[in-house]
């Protein structure tokens, strides 16, 4: 069995699975629950100042976007920060800590945008012994209202300046959280670097209206008649996060920058991708709202394997995906491939037909007794067919091989060359 | 209850009304609301889907199913209806395992097709319940029409020809409309008096008089309606029986399957039909194999299905034979009648192995004997009352001829089946329709 034990910044954990800030950290019953079913590591559900907690909807906190049998595929909240006093967080974070030293226990905070609140509660915190901080930058709903949560991620010069706050204040490992709502990504990550922040940890949430109940004409989730937008998550955002942290973890102004990844992970594989593309480790919420704690035990065993089979340890695979995440310029355009379909597979549903002479490029063809077969002089190599087929592996895409002739374009199949040299680019480089 | 599955003879109440009742529910419940969803979500949605080809109807199967996907089965019904009015009773009575499902691409993927059967008959019912009819009787177009049996395929081309404005009459021998949903298929499949029930929802649309009780021949000649109508349809079935043509056939205790089931099926109360303890069935379809189950579901002891010829010649679905054979139904194959023994009633009968032969099916000479007190004879119906004058081929009505159309069982082309009948009463209508209006 593979060696899980991860190292995030200095925080060790025996395993990279931690639950992100969220419902299920937001008291001791929880997280000991959690760690006791297997989790690495929490990030304690956010804390806010000292003074009256702040309060919640008593109506519906979540929408939800279900497949098949009612599969969770994604969920939308709108609960804001933690609503326990403040005294009482503190205490049950040190006695969590105290009782499992082993696990990360990461604390999120979010107060105002001042010096002086920073200040005040970081001190407050420093008993507790936790292992680090992570800076809610994130939360698009409730709080950013108020000018705090992705009001402050969305602006890169609040970023940098709160964690310069932060790691004046503060010795501890500070992770600072960034939301999705916002053009590109880069610039709050550079501005967290340049705060002097250990690490990013993304995605928050996605603004969002999951669903309209078309009886009252409200959004879901509907509060006396009325809604507003969530925070989505769950396995529907995990493209949109793999993307942002790739972005980061390639980006030569960000590279190195440790990133804990968050966004839809559900299962080992999930993890094992965002780990690929640059995350050191991953932070999960709804599966665990979706499934409960117990997850976390296929996570690890998944994981395992997959490193054992791959003969790879854990730190080798962080990264190893970034390299091959180019610029669509610096993609291959002498890469030629052809859907082929193998006819012992093909169930004959005509799929590949409908979505290719309907909305592609007319490349399959159907015989009366519905045989279906790809047209290699019309085959763009779209792959469309390929995601539309239900049976896996029915559909494959082969690589003509250099010295080929491409029957649809009549071209050899030559060596690698992208845009940045083709004859149509207008600001193609000349040949030397 | 003094009565047992052991009490020798054909005597009622083998069964206790708890268990008879038990044995006829809904051999299939309904599916809910999700069970509908998760079946339907199964469905790819086909690119002119294979199962829409192997629809004697053509229901648009996987658009209804995406309708009850969306939460819309009301849509369902109006996409089923369009093309099978009676679309409620196909959905539990035909052999989906041989049509549609066969050809589910699910089926050739994994050997689970969708169920269509049953979403079918989800989306139909859902629509009955809430009082449904999504079709108007046409503008009046002063003409009419005579159909002669008020069965599927009567009923379908009468509703096309109301559909088209059209004034209806239908003639019916028995006393009731329904033709085979109502006499002819086994209890457990329509239970709750369904096939009434869609005969009344059919009807909502107006412009259809049913006349029960007139049969063609005796009470009314082809002539006279010929003579009285702008056109008339011939949706007669098959009233006779095939005879087993073995010694002893006369004795007590031996009957015509079709009979016992329309008995069965009017019966009010199962507890005080009669049924033997040894029950032997003679033939291979449907109706042998309802009829054999049922008498196991009543509480015959020992409940036998001997067919002729090899299995895989059986016209009984897999899945029917299956049904059979779960519920205690023995079935013999290769074994042909050629005696029936008794004093009087039936004690014995005596069978004959068979064998094929390029010279067709031959006994073999070897002989065995099953203990009967009850035999069915189930071995194919018969067209009688054909009226004179119509060409008759293959044993069946060959149509149109001048102003007469012909469907379902009675009419050449097609198998004996519900659906297949309510196709050609709709396309007859259609045909009708153009005639007379063309």
């Amino acid at each position: 069995m593979a060696d899980l034990s991860s190292n995030f910044i200095g925080i060790k954990s025996p395993n990279p699975f931690w639950l992100a800030s969220a419902p299920p950290t937001d008291k001791q019953y929880n997280v000991e629950r959690a760690f006791a079913a297997g989790w690495g590591g929490v990030v304690w559900k956010t804390l806010g100042a000292e003074g009256p907690p702040i309060v919640n909807v008593n109506g519906p906190r979540y929408g939800a976007i279900w497949g098949a049998d009612r599969r969770l595929l994604g969920l939308n909240n709108i609960e804001l920060i933690t609503d326990r006093p403040l005294e009482v967080n503190l205490r049950e974070i040190k006695e969590v800590k105290r009782k499992w030293k082993d696990r990360a226990l990461v604390i999120s905070l979010m107060v105002p945008c001042e010096e002086d609140s920073w200040k005040a509660i970081l001190k407050q915190i420093e008993d507790t012994e936790a292992d680090g901080v992570e800076l809610n930058f994130g939360c698009p709903h409730g709080m950013a209202e108020r000018g705090m949560g992705s009001a402050v991620g969305q602006v890169p010069e609040y970023i940098e300046m709160v964690t310069r706050w932060v790691k004046q204040y503060s010795r501890m490992p500070c992770i600072v959280k960034l939301t999705p709502n916002v053009t590109s990504i880069l610039p709050p990550a550079m501005a967290a670097k340049r705060g002097g922040a250990d690490a990013v940890s993304l995605i928050n949430t996605v603004k969002s209206i999951t669903n309209v109940d078309l009886d009252h004409f409200s959004p879901f989730p509907m509060i006396d008649g009325k809604g507003s937008h969530g925070g989505y998550c769950g396995p529907a955002v995990k493209p949109i996060a793999l993307n942002m942290v790739a972005e980061i973890a390639r980006h030569q102004e960000t590279r190195g920058l440790p990133i804990s990844g968050i966004g839809g992970v559900t299962t080992w594989r999930d993890a094992a991708e965002f780990m690929a593309l640059g995350a050191g480790n991953v932070q999960v919420c709804t599966a665990a709202m979706t499934y409960g704690f117990k997850i976390v035990q296929e996570m690890i065993s998944g994981l395992s394997q997959y490193l054992d089979e791959k003969q790879m340890s854990l730190d080798s695979l962080i990264g190893r995906a970034v390299p091959n995440f180019v610029e669509w310029q610096h993609l291959n355009l002498n890469y030629v491939t052809k859907a082929q379909i193998d006819q012992d597979l093909c169930i004959k549903c005509g799929r590949c037909y409908a979505a290719c002479e309907d909305t592609s490029h007319q490349a399959i063809a159907m015989s009366p007794d519905r045989v279906f077969t790809v047209k290699d002089e019309e085959c763009v190599a779209c792959n469309l067919c390929v995601d539309v087929c239900p049976v896996e592996n029915c559909i494959t895409m082969r690589e003509l091989p250099k010295g080929a002739v491409d029957p649809r374009t009549g071209k050899v199949v030559g060596d690698h060359a992208d845009w940045t040299t083709h004859p149509n680019n207008p600001m193609a480089q000349a040949a030397e | 209850m003094s009565n047992s599955p052991l009490t020798p003879g054909i005597v009622a109440g083998r069964l206790s009304a708890d268990a008879i009742a038990r044995n006829f529910s809904d051999h299939e419940p309904a599916f809910d609301r999700h069970e509908a969803r998760v079946a339907a979500d199964r469905c790819y949605f086909c690119h002119d889907a294979p199962c829409i080809a192997a629809c004697p109807t053509a229901i648009d199967i996987p658009l209804f199913i995406r309708q009850i996907a969306t939460g819309t089965p009301e849509a369902a019904a109006k996409t089923i209806w369009s093309q099978n009015i009676l679309g409620g009773i196909c959905a539990r009575v035909c052999p989906t395992e041989t049509l549609c499902e066969e050809a589910c691409v699910r089926e050739a993927a994994e050997g689970k097709p969708v169920e269509i059967g049953r979403l079918q008959r989800y989306a139909t019912d859902v629509a009955m319940a809430k009082g449904l009819h999504p079709f108007t009787r046409g503008a009046p177009t002063g003409k009419r029409v005579a159909v002669v049996g008020a069965g599927p395929a009567g009923l379908a081309c009468a509703h096309r020809l109301a559909m088209h404005g059209h004034d209806v009459v239908v003639f019916e021998r028995r006393p009731k409309a329904g033709g085979l949903n109502e006499y002819g298929i086994a209890s457990y499949k329509a239970t709750g008096g369904f096939a009434q029930k869609e005969v009344d929802w059919l009807l909502s649309i107006g412009g259809i008089e049913i006349r029960t009780g007139v049969e063609l021949g005796r009470d009314v000649t082809l002539a006279e309606l010929e003579a009285e109508y702008d056109a008339v349809f011939l949706g007669i079935g098959l009233a006779g029986v095939n005879a087993l043509r073995a010694t002893g056939e006369d004795k007590a205790g031996v009957r015509n399957a079709v009979d016992f089931i329309a008995e069965l099926r009017q019966c009010p109360d199962l507890t005080t039909l009669p049924i033997g303890r040894d029950v032997v069935v003679i033939g291979g379809g449907m109706t042998a194999v309802d009829a054999a189950v049922q008498s196991k579901l009543l509480g015959a002891e020992n409940v036998t299905i001997v067919y002729r010829r090899g299995q895989e010649k059986m016209s009984a679905s897999a899945y029917e034979q299956e049904h059979a054979t779960s519920v205690g139904v023995r079935i013999i194959c290769n074994a042909m009648p050629v005696a029936i023994h008794g004093n009087g009633a039936v004690r014995e009968v005596e069978f004959a192995y068979t064998e094929e032969t390029p010279e067709g099916l031959k006994s073999t000479g070897e002989t065995f004997r099953l203990k009967a007190d009850q035999v069915f004879k189930a071995i194919g119906q018969t067209l009688v009352g054909a009226p004179e004058g119509l060409a008759v081929a293959g044993g069946k009505l060959a149509g149109p001829s001048g102003k007469v159309w012909v469907g379902g069982d009675c009419a050449a082309g097609g198998e004996d089946l519900t659906v297949t009948a309510v196709a050609e009463g709709r396309d007859a209508a259609e045909a009708i329709h153009l005639h007379l209006m063309g």
